[in-house]
């Protein structure tokens, strides 16, 4: 087939970020300019993001036959391009003058932009390494530091595993259908009868990989461990955009090769189901005992793991939108939660739960903002989280799913005991040191930019439904 | 624009100015609360003189009043819909009364000042909202809304156990409203706009059996719904066995914030109860009437039992408020016109006794730092241990000991005072419905009378003993929160028909809706 040029207008986001990516090389390279890296990367995913959104909402057809173009791979193109330009702007406050620490981030943002897109199995096999190396060694990034160093051998470790058995699995998808096109693959599964274990394998090994990159149970093992070592900036970026790209590239394999109800040899929603409950139930369980926070919050995010599954289990367009409008919630609370973690950490070199004593007196904005987070992490309304939540259960409901939704409703009042104990902390406690920790007008506008979205999508969030809604439009039939 | 929605956000644009204000401004601060408090107060009076009684509402639009109605989140037919009718007015009149007044029991609060007054005027708002909602959404965001702010004045302001109480009372309705959120969205999935076809959240379709679909027929569903919904009620009442958040609680929570629990915030349970497990689910309700009833009874009985083993007044008053809203569910179970109205007009009688009796308490604690009956085997100065804590305050403290021994009479149910009606009435219409339940339940005022006179005994009878010879009498402020309560006490006693035809029109009509959806479902 050939490829017409014309085509590259449709990959224009990814264009500006490979571009940028080599300006970053060369910023880094001239040493009066290193120090304005991180203004570089921040233009260069904005600009992405508005050629993103003027895409918007794409062609529905295929590029280069491998490569969708549809509402889906663009809110995700969008979604990747805020995610790592918050994480960027989270660094600014740590990192000063590491050019190529901005290089690593926007590549991985490349990466997740073509996993977005991904509809061929080469591609996505690709795409999800172009995401996993620079994450690699964003890791380490901390040279010094044993922890950072170990957290980056985990991930390479895992990743190494994971990704291998993931392309095992892509080999035995293609010798059962011949083909690595996504819609090939769907054509071969609606016309011609497939061995159901070979199938099983296949979807099993693929989901292993992918799963390594959500964090789902049993591939979370990494999670915490890197997730304490790495650099906070990095911490809260592997929470949100890996996750979610993970989970995109699951939505659209899903979505595509196997339509709904066509359940020989591999049935997902079930899958799925016991995916959801395993790792929200493990993540809430295994948070209570988190006394550093970092820890703490990354057994949170596996629990959210579990609960955005809960919208691949139900199967239907109401758990898939409820999935998209999670997502976004997520990335403002999530980077919220790390960001706010170290606030204090900066300040008292440790983030365990002691340094945050009385941290209501100490810091009160932070604190206030900070336990905004949380409860919206909890799903306390009026605040957003509490939304996302809603239409993750209602979707549940309609598909007449109730033991997984009273699953779901058990771990979200374990997590309030957890989150609680955080808040219990700030305010309900005497601090133990009184010098107040400083919060810059940098701090008070990043923290506003992440808090008001919450609040403002507790009380209203119609457009965003809808965004959520229209982008759940995949270009296969 | 309806005066239930001037009501419900006043509040909340007195917590913006409030953020404007130095926190070191501390008069400044409360005066403020109190103006916004006291503005909710003055437009709920005005909104209670033009009620119209005679209007049923429950499940006809046509019969609310004061009514909001606006779309919020149109693809999910999420509204803006309040309004009131006679189950709801006089629990809106109530908060905004007991908000005012616990505004200036709040006046000796030094810590965080700014803080405190803030969660409190967020409290009050997520509590109006919540009597008006009529958008089942809506109703679930005020409800939880109320949690948070209850959990930071307890757990910052509280007692020395302040951390364990405010954390259990926030995990236990944490857990109840969580159950009720899948009944809501299971009800949502099952309800269909009659005009649109749209699913709806209003819960007044809701109440429309014939706009409920299929799978909410089913029985065990049905079942499954009533018990989601009547747990998360439950616990708020707080029926034996989710109870036990309660005593802990009201002994670590402010004064204040003592008299908004038990006077408002348990009210929740019964009212959520009422507003909703009734007309949406008549038939299952009608099933399991018998256990609503049987639970009420047990509540009336333990409660009373563990008030009379309480070394600790306020433990006592927790408890003795568990056994009155046993009353309330037993009256609410009886389906005949006299029970249900004795139920919430116990509901707001107990109120107002209870918030009198928590103010009391707090008067006492704040002059003699300490509130045992009998000081506890574990008391840190060891020649105290066993000993009486108080006794012959009436020499000591006149007028305190009269209007506590009056708001005690209340609580005990004294006729001419205005609980003696609700807990008659309720008793009188539960009998035909659950003889043996009531008989037995009867024996609980006697209990209640045994521990409130041997409280009183203990307290102002006596010799009064030498460290207490400095203790002053009640002073301006606090009397100035309790004469109100006396006087509606008193006044509501002798003629409560301003309470009761308030009400009466819409109850009986609940009753009627009940019947009739039971009758229906062929019970």
């Amino acid at each position: 087939m050939p490829f017409p040029l014309t085509h590259l207008v449709y990959f224009s986001p990814e264009l500006i970020l490979i571009i940028g990516f080599v300006v970053l090389m060369i910023v880094d390279v001239i040493r009066p300019l290193r120090r304005g890296a991180g203004i570089v990367a921040l233009v260069i995913l904005g600009a992405a993001a508005i050629a993103a959104i003027s895409a918007w909402p794409g062609t529905s057809q295929t590029i280069f036959a491998t490569y969708a173009h549809d509402p889906f791979a663009l809110f995700f193109k969008v979604f990747f391009c805020l995610a790592t330009m918050v994480a960027v702007l989270f660094s600014l406050f740590t990192f000063k003058t590491d050019a190529e620490y901005y290089l690593l981030l926007v590549g991985s943002a490349l990466g997740m932009s073509l996993l977005s897109g991904a509809h061929d199995l080469i591609l996505l096999f690709l795409a999800i390494e172009m995401v996993s190396i620079p994450s690699y060694i964003l890791a380490g990034v901390y040279r010094g530091k044993r922890s950072s160093g170990e957290a980056a051998l985990k991930y390479v470790l895992y990743g190494a595993v994971s990704t291998g058995v993931m392309l095992f699995g892509m080999s035995l998808l293609y010798g059962l259908t011949g083909s690595t096109d996504f819609e090939m693959i769907r054509n071969h599964f609606l016309q011609e009868s497939t061995s159901p274990i070979t199938l099983f394998l296949a979807m099993l090994f693929i989901m292993a990989g992918l799963g390594y990159k959500i964090a789902m149970v049993p591939f979370h093992f990494w999670c915490p461990d890197v997730y304490e070592g790495a650099p906070t900036p990095i911490t809260a970026f592997f929470s949100v955009a890996p996750k979610a790209a993970g989970l995109a590239a699951l939505l659209r394999l899903t979505v595509t090769l196997l339509p709904e109800g066509w359940e020989a040899g591999w049935d997902w929603p079930v899958m799925f189901t016991l995916a959801s409950a395993a790792t929200m139930t493990l993540g809430n369980l295994a948070a209570i005992r988190q006394q550093n926070l970092k820890r703490l919050l990354a057994y949170s995010s596996i629990a959210h793991a579990g609960y955005i599954l809960m919208g691949f289990a139900a199967a239907c367009f109401l758990g898939f939108q409820a999935v998209l409008f999670y997502l976004v919630v997520y990335l403002f609370m999530n980077f919220g939660a790390f960001f706010a973690v170290d606030i204090v950490a900066r300040k008292e070199g440790s983030e365990t739960l002691r340094d945050f004593r009385g941290l209501g007196y100490r810091a009160p904005f932070t604190a206030v903002v900070f336990a905004i987070f949380l409860f919206s992490l909890v799903g306390l309304p009026p605040l957003a989280g509490f939304i996302g939540k809603f239409y993750l259960f209602a979707a549940l409901i309609q598909q007449h799913m109730i033991p997984l939704a009273i699953i779901g409703i058990l771990n979200s009042g374990v997590s309030l005991w957890y989150y609680v104990k955080i808040v219990r902390e700030m305010f309900l406690r005497d601090p133990l040191k009184s010098e107040p920790i400083p919060e810059g007008v940098g701090t008070k506008l990043l923290l506003l930019f992440l808090v008001v979205p919450i609040v403002v999508m507790g009380v209203y969030w119609s457009p965003i439904i809808a965004i959520a809604g229209e982008a759940f439009k995949l270009v296969a039939p | 624009m309806s005066p239930l929605t001037y009501m419900t956000f006043l509040p909340v644009v007195g917590i913006v100015i409030l953020l404007f204000i130095p926190r070191d401004r501390h008069n400044l601060i409360r005066w403020t609360s109190a103006f916004f408090t006291g503005l909710v107060l003055i437009i709920g009076a005005v909104t209670w003189v033009n009620f119209d009684p005679s209007k049923t509402g429950i499940n006809q639009e046509g019969g609310f009043q004061f009514i909001d109605h606006v779309s919020w989140i149109p693809a999910f037919n999420i509204e803006y819909f309040v309004g009131a009718d006679g189950l709801s007015m006089p629990m809106i009149g109530l908060t905004a009364l007991l908000c005012f007044l616990c505004i200036f029991a709040s006046w000796g609060i030094t810590k965080a000042v700014k803080g405190y007054f803030i969660m409190f005027l967020l409290l009050e708002a997520g509590m109006i909202g919540t009597f008006v909602a009529l958008d089942f959404f809506l109703f679930y965001v005020f409800w939880e809304i109320m949690l948070l702010p209850m959990y930071f004045l307890i757990g910052v302001w509280g007692g020395p156990r302040r951390e364990y109480a405010a954390i259990k009372f926030f995990l236990y309705t944490f857990f109840g409203s969580l159950l009720m959120l899948l009944v809501i969205i299971a009800f949502y999935l099952n309800t269909r706009d009659p005009v649109t076809g749209a699913h709806t959240f209003n819960m007044l379709d809701m109440m429309n059996q014939g706009l409920q679909g299929d799978w909410l027929k089913g029985g065990t569903v049905r079942t499954l719904m009533f018990f989601g919904l009547f747990i998360g009620f439950a616990i708020k009442i707080p029926m034996v066995p989710f109870h036990t958040w309660l005593p802990d609680a009201h002994v670590e929570a402010p004064t204040a914030i003592s008299v908004i629990l038990a006077g408002v915030l348990l009210k929740m349970g019964t009212y959520g109860i009422l507003r909703i497990s009734y007309p949406m689910l008549p038939d299952t309700t009608m099933q399991f009437a018998w256990f609503i009833a049987f639970m009420g009874m047990v509540n009336i009985i333990y409660g009373a039992f563990c008030a009379l083993a309480q070394k600790d007044l306020k433990k006592l008053v927790a408890y003795s408020s568990i056994s009155h809203m046993g009353i309330v569910m037993l009256g609410m179970a009886s389906f005949t016109p006299a029970g249900i109205n004795g139920a919430v007009f116990q509901m707001f009688n107990h109120g107002c006794v209870t918030a009198m009796l928590f103010l009391l308490v707090g008067v006492i604690y704040d002059r003699a730092h300490h509130r045992f009956l009998v000081y506890p085997k574990d008391y840190p100065e060891v020649e105290l241990r066993g000993k009486l804590g108080f006794g012959g305050l009436a020499n000591q403290m006149p007028v305190y000991s009269g209007i506590f021994a009056l708001a005690f009479f209340a609580a005990m149910g004294l006729p001419g005072l205005s609980a003696f009606i609700s807990e008659a009435l309720s008793f009188v219409g539960a009998f035909p419905t659950w003889q043996t339940f009531t008989i037995i339940s009867v024996f609980g005022i006697i209990i209640t009378a045994g521990y409130i006179l041997w409280a009183i005994q203990r307290m102002f009878l006596g010799t009064l003993p030498d460290r207490w010879k400095t203790l002053s009498d009640i002073n301006g402020r606090e009397l100035f929160t309790l004469i109100p309560l006396a006087a509606i006490i008193i006044f509501l006693g002798v003629f409560p028909q301003p309470v009761l035809h308030m009400m009466d029109a819409t109850l009986n009509y609940l009753n009627e809706v009940v019947m009739l959806g039971a009758r229906a479902a062929g019970m």
